[in-house]
């Protein structure tokens, strides 16, 4: 400690700002960016904007909730479990024994509809318990295989569903293509069949590049085990759109698939008979099948969930707003409270 | 005025003795001169500002030494009677060197008439046993003003000289060459001994005084370190006097503190050391501060300790004895209770140990600051050493963490980058660990649905990327630039530093919050988009959900939460700041789009996702509008509650740094009060609070008889 640097610093502060290099400083150049002073904004949680938010956010949130609420109920939706009325009574104690015998599956169901329904009515079939999304099973593809002829034995994925034995790849191979969805829904009103559209119900994308025009199923099923549906190997991959529909993996155990669509309109209280074949088999795990007749909004297909989440934040919103209101202007805050420092709330050292 | 002060012939019967006082000045020291080749003007090298001083002092009276050679020294000296400058050169024939055991210097020199001369400089408590009997002359009169120059917090040495004949030149000559030479272990003490031996009988020239100036600003440094609750300990080589000087001008001592002094200067323990049998005086000595120690304690538990500061001055020779093992929790004990600490006398090694014994026996923070080689060993031993760079050299500097130009640069650097420093590494990792907990825990929760068979819902290359650019640089920008209050905010309000001290940004409470946010967050995405988009229909095409699309949708939701979370954690919104969170956003978009149209077999099931599926379904949007506000409400609620009715500290800063003060006056002007009353015990404000009550005592005491 000594004077000596106390008055050259007072030579330093001075020159700084002068601008003529009087001394030889190591002063760095002065920018705001290292000097830390660049413009900013400072946003800080005032009571007016913590109102005027929470305000907003329920001004916005609960048109956009009935609007969702309505979509959600403009569409109609028929449900139908069958994957246990659809074994003879005699013998629903061994399902899956009936299931991989060869017996006759066929199977009559009828479903009425409660209101009525414009066209065009999506059919889906939904499987419960059903882990699509198991790693093994996601794998078990090849997309390669899907698109292009020339990469036929790009089938290292697929395992164990890769050759079929000695007359070489299985085409689609693996897990996913190999458990193709295989029951079929013909339905009819008042003895007169309704047609189910199976066009369009796959992703274009899927159409166009993931699934290759030339490709055609071969050695399909062949492995020994068979899985599920069989594919008609004179059309090729990129028209076969149940496949298609099967092969985007689903990501929750209980999931729908598109089956077609029924493009006339139903009437209220219309009662559809379904002739349906029950080949799958979803009796070794558990799984659930239903049939699904639904139509479908803006939004999509029935799901309230959104229109009252929504809902129910927009109300919440709205009551912080008016609490922050009534504790802000209202003032119950006893005034100089040092209790309120967050030091002193725990015991301090000094 | 050179030579003035001489007066004209010999007139003055002291001028021999001033004459020799200013020549020893001149030159018993080891300074090099260093002249300036265009202007011919002398300047020193020294090893110490005081040596320079000195020489400064006798160049300005008249004693100009000018050269240094190997083994003399030349000197322009005035002489009064013919008022010409004459050239002397005195050989240099021993240095007998300064330690700190000696506390003195001594030079032998042949003047140009070959006289032998003994000139010696050194501490008062060594020099005055050193003079010949029959010079004592003087001695009452200058040991008076050594007393009043250490009383006014100036350094003192006593300057000494006497002559050699030649006879006794050579014989010590002799022997000290021999002990120079000798490669025993004792060497040093053989060469002191030797030293010792011709240092006596000296005759009394007269008394130094130097100031050590303090820096610039030291005082208000001092108050406000204090002010922001740091506990200051005074680790000093100095004495005793000038040591509570120092603590006086400095405000870490006030009139009304209770000063508990240890020290050895004990008649009992004065009178054992002329016996010099060591182990008496250890012991006797050991006893002395023991018993010290816990009459200082008593004190303070005492009946009056509570209503006064106290502080507490210990020497380096008690010292010595108060850091052995098992006394130096009772002395720890005692200085915290005290305001203010000042260990004097204390070597290097002591000033480590005492840092040492702060830092392991409170488990609190130290810091070191110092300026010169001796503050070396403590710098290095602290949490953080803070070096002066200095005229003391650069040891100091180069053992530190951090080196600053002068002292009062400290209140910059802590109060200022160190709280943002702070701040903003808290923020960061606790944002870090908010968003991987955000992302990691919503892959686990789809796990569950999974049968764990560690199939992830993101496409493989949004996993990897969602570190590298969908969230990684606004949190970068966080740690570079953010500011909670301004600078002049930082400096303004000391108690904010506080916040480090107590660790309230990076507390576990604290980095719960955050975790606790994170897993929400995660809850929030996953289990709201995998009920929004449920198994029915996602859009009007009768298209239903498969695992690409609930990834996508997900994925949306946690980028845009956990970077409009980063906006909601700023306090400082540079343009820097903005741009990046922008840019995150929108690459996910530009991604979601690029990565989409490679080929289906790269890309997987991302292949035209967005495009394709999300962009035109009404259900995407508005399901990632409704969880994000969703994964974000509950924050800002906490925040705003939090900003108003539990406010910390900064927050309370940021609210009256806003301007905005028209809501609620009253409040503001409640925080303000708070934030400029910190209570202190030591420092300037500390010692104008301590006369402000005192007045007010004494004036109560007046009015008292009136009232009753």
């Amino acid at each position: 400690m000594s004077s000596h640097t106390a008055s050259s610093s007072n030579v330093g502060n001075g020159s700084g700002d002068s601008g003529v290099p009087k001394r030889n400083s190591k002063r760095p150049k002065y920018s705001k960016f290292t000097q830390q002073e660049l413009p900013a904004c400072k946003p800080i949680l005032t009571p007016r904007w913590v109102v005027s938010t929470f305000m907003l956010i329920a001004i916005v949130f609960i048109p956009i909730g009935i609007a969702c609420l309505i979509g959600s109920r403009d569409v109609v939706e028929v449900v139908e479990r069958y994957e246990t009325k659809c074994i003879p009574v005699l013998n629903r104690t061994n399902k899956v024994q009936f299931i991989q015998s060869d017996a006759d599956k066929t199977c009559t169901i009828s479903m009425t509809i409660p209101k009525r329904m414009k066209q065009p009515i999506y059919v889906y079939y939904q499987l419960d318990n059903f882990y699509q999304n198991h790693r093994r099973y996601v794998k078990s593809r090849s997309d390669e295989q899907l698109k292009s002829v020339s990469k036929e034995n790009d089938t290292s994925a697929c395992k164990p569903e890769d050759i079929a034995n000695g007359r070489g790849a299985i085409v689609p191979c693996g897990l996913i293509a190999w458990s193709l969805f295989n029951d079929t829904y013909s339905f009819s009103r008042q003895n007169q069949s309704l047609t189910v559209n199976k066009k369009g119900i796959a992703w274009k994308s899927d159409k166009q590049k993931r699934f290759g025009k030339n490709v055609f199923p071969k050695n399909f099923q062949g492995g020994g085990l068979v899985g599920g549906a069989t594919l008609n190997e004179s059309i090729p991959l990129n028209e076969q759109e149940d496949l298609m529909v099967w092969m985007r993996t689903a990501a929750l155990p209980t999931f729908r698939k598109l089956y077609g669509k029924i493009e006339v309109d139903l009437e209220e209280k219309e009662v559809i008979n379904v002739t349906l074949m029950n080949y799958y088999n979803t009796y070794s795990f558990n799984g659930k099948k239903k049939l699904v007749l639904s139509t479908t909004s803006w939004i999509g297909g029935r799901n309230d969930f959104l229109g009252i989440a929504y809902l129910t934040v927009g109300m919440i919103s709205f009551a912080l707003s008016m609490g922050f209101t009534i504790v802000y202007f209202v003032k119950p805050r006893r005034l100089g409270d040092p209790t309120f420092l967050s030091w002193n709330r725990g015991p301090g050292s000094n | 005025m050179k030579g003035l002060w001489m007066g004209t012939g010999s007139t003055n019967p002291k001028l021999a003795s001033l004459k020799n006082f200013f020549r020893l000045l001149a030159i018993c020291h080891t300074a090099i001169p260093d002249v300036d080749e265009e202007t011919g003007k002398i300047s020193y090298e020294a090893e110490s500002p005081d040596e320079a001083a000195f020489v400064i002092a006798a160049r300005e009276i008249g004693f100009e030494f000018y050269k240094r050679t190997q083994t003399s020294v030349a000197v322009r000296e005035y002489d009064p009677k013919t008022g010409r400058k004459v050239e002397r050169v005195y050989t240099v024939l021993n240095v007998l060197e300064f330690n700190s055991a000696r506390k003195r210097m001594s030079v032998i020199v042949r003047n140009e008439e070959g006289k032998l001369l003994l000139l010696c400089k050194g501490a008062d408590s060594v020099m005055f046993e050193r003079l010949a009997k029959s010079s004592r002359g003087f001695e009452e009169e200058t040991k008076n003003h050594v007393n009043d120059y250490a009383d006014s917090g100036l350094r003192t040495l006593i300057l000494a000289y006497r002559e050699l004949d030649e006879e006794e030149y050579k014989i010590f000559n002799h022997k000290f060459t021999e002990a120079k030479n000798s490669v025993n272990a004792d060497r040093e003490a053989l060469i002191d001994d030797m030293a010792e031996k011709v240092e006596r009988n000296l005759i009394l020239l007269g008394a130094t005084a130097v100031e050590d100036k303090l820096q610039e600003g030291v005082p208000a440094c001092i108050d406000k370190l204090a002010q922001a609750g740091i506990k200051m300990w005074v680790l000093t080589g100095d004495k005793m006097e000038t040591a509570i000087n120092i603590g006086f001008s400095c405000c870490l001592l006030r009139q009304g503190m209770k000063q508990i002094i240890i020290n050895l200067e004990t008649p009992d323990i004065l009178s054992l050391e002329k016996t010099g049998n060591k182990d008496a005086i250890a012991k006797a000595s050991k006893d002395s501060v023991l018993r010290q120690i816990t009459d200082g304690k008593a004190l303070i538990t005492g009946p009056s300790g509570t209503a006064e500061t106290f502080a507490l001055i210990i020497d380096g020779k008690s010292l010595a004895y108060a850091l052995e093992d098992d006394m130096k929790h009772l002395l720890l004990e005692l200085a915290m209770s005290c305001a203010s600490v000042i260990c004097c006398r204390s070597s290097p090694k002591q000033k480590a140990l005492v840092t040492r014994l702060v830092k392991s026996g409170t488990k609190k923070t130290t810091l070191a600051i110092g300026d010169g080689a001796n503050d070396v060993g403590m710098l290095q031993e602290a949490d953080i050493g803070v070096g002066i760079s200095g005229v003391e050299g650069m040891q100091a500097a180069m053992a530190s963490d951090v080196a600053i130009a002068q002292f009062r640069y400290l209140e910059r650097l802590l109060f200022v980058h160190g709280h943002w420093c702070y701040r903003r590494l808290s923020s960061m990792i606790c944002y870090f660990f908010y968003k991987n907990i955000a992302f990691g825990f919503s892959i686990w929760l789809y796990e569950a649905y999974t049968s764990f068979s560690a199939q992830s819902v993101y496409n493989d290359w949004f996993l990897s990327f969602y570190n590298v650019f969908f969230t990684a640089l606004p949190v970068a920008a966080l740690g570079i630039f953010e500011q909670d209050v301004s600078a002049a905010s930082c400096l303004k309000y000391p108690l904010l530093y506080q916040e480090g001290m107590k660790n309230l940004l990076f507390g576990w409470r604290r980095v719960l919050h955050w975790l606790g946010n994170g897993f929400y967050t995660a809850i929030v995405v996953f289990f709201f988009c995998s009920t929004a988009l449920q198994h029915q229909a996602f859009n009007p095409d009768g298209k239903t959900v498969g695992m690409d699309v609930l990834g996508g949708t997900m994925y949306t939701c946690i980028v845009w939460a956990v970077n409009l979370q980063m906006a909601m954690t700023v306090c400082y919104f540079t343009k820097i700041q903005r741009g990046l969170i922008i840019y995150c956003l929108c690459m996910l978009y530009l991604f979601f789009l690029a990565f989409g149209s490679l080929s289906p077999s790269m890309s997987t099931t991302a292949y035209k996702l967005f495009a394709e599926a999300l962009a035109p379904a009404a259900s995407y949007w508005f399901t990632v509008i409704f969880v994000i506000i969703a994964a974000l409400l509950p924050f800002f609620a906490y925040s705003a509650i939090e900003t108003r009715f539990f406010p910390m500290y900064h927050q309370m800063i940021q609210r009256l740094e806003s301007g905005r003060h028209d809501d609620d006056p009253e409040y503001c002007d409640m925080m303000r009060q708070k934030l400029l009353q910190p209570p202190t015990s030591v420092g300037f404000s500390a010692r104008l609070a301590a006369r402000a009550n005192k007045l007010r005592r004494k004036n109560k005491n007046q009015n008292q008889p009136q009232y009753s």
